[in-house]
């Protein structure tokens, strides 16, 4: 069965881009222009452009003096690969093999799809509709070879399908260029009169590889089927996902887990290969009775150690049901993000926080014993003793700002002040004793007070004058009057930590 | 002939202290973890690495003092980067606090739980992880079967293990290679200057195992622990072989 090719002429990709973005350009003359060589140059013309005479290659100046009313756009480098790349990749609902075909079309190879649509016309007139619906101007053909569909979409006067074997009748009345030759070549045969492919195809091989290089004859022989010509297919994003088909349902544990381990040995070596790691994993069974049974995994850092993942999910297996056993296990990567290859150590050092292991751990810790159970805290500017860390949002972070050393903080925090009886010789002297929990504590040596005021922009109230005490038995105590020394009004002490 | 006798016991003693989870430590030497004369007591005359130390605290003051000084230790383990893991259920500690004692609080990762055995596995997995410095733990009781599996755990990874045992029930026998206690002393400023001095603690080393027990005054001055006095304490055994 000879293989069918489909070429798409894109003949204005990029001005049609700009028009689909902005409606208001569809029918105005407008260019796009990039510099080159301290000058701008028309990169690309709209159809109502180059109509009126501006074109590609001319100089903006020029094609402004054609056009006064011309609308100047500036180019974006690579803008046609990336158009290209995307259109050829929602084609791939036409077709699994697509290639991008540089600067302005697209090959696609349709060979045992076109009876899905009726018929080749219907085929290629399906295709053509809904990217001129989509507002490009294309053409498009369909040929045995890809040199041919390229000619005729390019150059084809009436018919827009060649069929079967019929390339070489097709060619004749096209003009050289539809060979898809070099500029100079091209010339030297416009030169020679030979203005039409008929003219030169039944001259000998021999003069024709003299006169104009083995090139010619490679591309004619491509056109007309003689030689093989391969096209580079666009890869469509592929999910992380590994099945595993059972052939007797699975009811077991131990089964269930070499299940995982074949799909996860699979998946890690995969991702190994594209130096990736996965954030998110999900492992799925599907029941007999229908139902799917599912365990979810997330890890702290992207990891595409097997050994591990199974770790984590091994946590987690006994939460599945098998019923009457699952007869398809799915592992996909849910999240998966680049793995920064590790440099190898050259002496032994403590790897901190950023040692796999630790992350491996961590992950562990939070699979079993569920999430928001590890703090980690970095400083915060503020000096109220509450407020001043707080919980990092991830292993990583950096620190904010420095911590503070400047002042005594007790080891022990209380994480609510408690109320205490205090006797202390006024105004600001520090407590001569106090009661705590029944027991009365007579302070020996004190230091203070640090005075701490109250954030007003954050919350009201009074402010803290600390002491820092220590009691006859060596006890040291971080002790609090709230507020001023009042002769009317009542102010309460607090204990709120210990030192060391 | 007797000379060669002692030698032989000594050696003999040298090969059954790594038998016991003493092993010399290679590659990373941590000379002066605590004063020289602390050190004395242990096998080796070094701070027993890759171990698990068991301190009794009792109250909060007491929890205040052993902090302090397993702050002063920790400093040692996480000098050159390393990172601590503290597991807890009733955790009072007050991270900024820890700069007084050389540690950077964000290289501590807190895990806060509620159930005692969940605190004894996640410590007996991160006593298995080599990439930590050490593992503090917070627990009240510790049986002799849970103290057997962290010790094994940590004779694999070399990562030292501290457990403080709040208000236990009962002192029962463990697999710890060392026992703990840490009271706070009064304070003492030079030429009887006013305000609090600088952290002073009674150490008293229970139990150590192929060590002797002692009993010590230790003050924390400028990022190292400064030693004060012995105060000599006659083993009970010996006790019992006087009396």
């Amino acid at each position: 069965m000879p293989k069918r090719f489909i070429s798409i002429w894109f003949r204005h990709i990029k001005t049609d881009w700009y028009s689909r973005r902005q409606p208001g350009l569809c029918n105005l003359p407008f260019i796009l222009a990039s510099p080159d060589h301290g000058r701008m140059l028309v990169t690309a013309a709209n159809a109502e452009a180059q109509t009126q005479g501006a074109g590609t290659g001319m100089a903006v100046a020029d094609a402004r003096a054609i056009i006064p009313a011309l609308q100047v756009i500036d180019d974006k480098p690579g803008l046609s690969t990336k158009l290209l790349k995307g259109i050829a990749e929602w084609c791939i609902r036409y077709t699994p093999v697509v290639a991008i075909d540089l600067p302005d079309g697209l090959m696609l190879e349709v060979t045992g799809c076109t009876h899905l649509w009726g018929s080749e016309k219907q085929y290629l007139a399906a295709i053509i509709k809904r990217l001129q619906h989509f507002g490009y101007d294309v053409r498009a053909a369909m040929a045995d070879t890809i040199g041919t569909a390229w000619a005729i979409a390019r150059f084809g006067k009436d018919t827009m399908i060649i069929e079967s074997t019929q390339q070489n009748t097709a060619l004749l009345p096209l003009p050289p260029a539809a060979l898809r030759l070099e500029q100079g070549t091209i010339e030297r045969l416009e030169k020679l009169g030979l203005r039409q492919v008929s003219n030169f195809i039944g001259l000998p091989r021999a003069a024709l590889r003299r006169r104009f290089g083995t090139h010619l004859l490679q591309r004619l022989g491509q056109a007309l089927g003689y030689e093989e010509e391969a096209i580079q297919p666009v890869q469509p994003m592929e999910t992380y996902q590994e099945r595993l088909p059972c052939l007797e349902p699975i009811i077991t544990a131990t089964g269930i887990e070499i299940a995982l381990e074949q799909l996860l040995d699979v998946l890690c070596q995969r991702l190994q290969q594209e130096q990736k790691g996965l954030r998110a994993a999900s492992f799925k069974g599907y029941r007999i009775d229908g139902k799917i049974e599912k365990i979810e995994i997330g890890t702290h850092r992207p990891s595409n150690n097997s050994r591990h993942l199974f770790k984590l999910f091994a946590i987690k297996i006994d939460s599945i049901e098998p019923a009457w056993g699952i007869e398809l296990f799915t592992l996909e990567a849910v999240t998966v993000e680049d793995i920064v290859p590790l440099q190898e150590k050259l002496w032994d050092t403590d790897g901190g926080l950023d040692d796999i292991g630790l992350s491996e751990l961590l992950d562990r810790i939070a699979g079993k014993i569920g999430p928001g159970k590890i703090h980690r805290y970095v400083p915060d500017e503020h000096y109220w003793p509450e407020h001043s860390f707080k919980a990092a949002t991830s292993v990583n972070e950096k620190l904010p700002t420095a911590w503070k050393v400047d002042r005594p903080r007790p080891v022990q925090l209380l994480s609510r002040a408690i109320a205490i009886e205090v006797t202390a010789p006024i105004p600001d002297y520090p407590p001569m004793l106090f009661r705590y929990k029944g027991k009365v504590h007579k302070i020996i040596k004190a230091d203070g007070p640090e005075r701490i005021e109250q954030e007003w922009w954050l919350q009201q109230g009074q402010h803290r004058d600390y002491y820092c005490v220590e009691d006859e038995e060596g006890q040291r105590y971080w002790l609090f009057r709230s507020g001023h020394y009042d002769v009317d009004k009542t102010y309460q002490w607090f204990i709120h930590g210990f030192f060391a | 002939m007797t000379g060669t006798k002692a030698d032989i016991i000594a050696q003999l003693r040298k090969d059954i202290l790594p038998l016991q989870g003493f092993k010399t430590t290679l590659n990373r030497t941590l000379l002066d973890v605590v004063p020289a004369t602390i050190q004395n007591a242990f096998p080796h005359a070094e701070f027993p690495l890759g171990a698990v130390h068991e301190f009794m605290v009792a109250g909060a003051e007491e929890a205040a003092a052993t902090g302090g000084f397993v702050a002063g230790i920790l400093a040692s383990f996480m000098r050159n980067g390393g990172a601590t893991m503290w597991i807890s259920s009733c955790r009072t500690i007050f991270p900024p606090a820890l700069t007084s004692f050389g540690i950077a609080p964000d290289k501590i990762i807190f895990i806060d739980l509620t159930n005692e055995k969940e605190i004894l596995w996640t410590m007996e997995e991160a006593l298995k992880c080599n990439g930590l410095a050490a593992v503090v733990g917070e627990v009240s009781e510790l049986g002799f079967t849970a103290s057997r599996r962290l010790q094994l755990a940590v004779e694999e990874s070399r990562v030292t293990g501290f457990i403080l045992r709040r208000n236990p029930r009962s002192v029962n026998t463990t697999a710890c290679v060392t026992r703990w206690k840490i009271t706070s002393l009064r304070s003492e400023l030079p030429g009887d200057m006013p305000g609090v001095g600088f952290p002073r603690w009674n150490v008293e080393l229970l139990k150590v195992r192929n060590g002797k027990p002692g009993k010590w005054e230790i003050e924390f001055v400028a990022g190292r622990f400064r030693h004060i006095s012995t105060i000599a304490i006659i083993p009970q055994e010996q006790k019992k072989k006087a009396g």
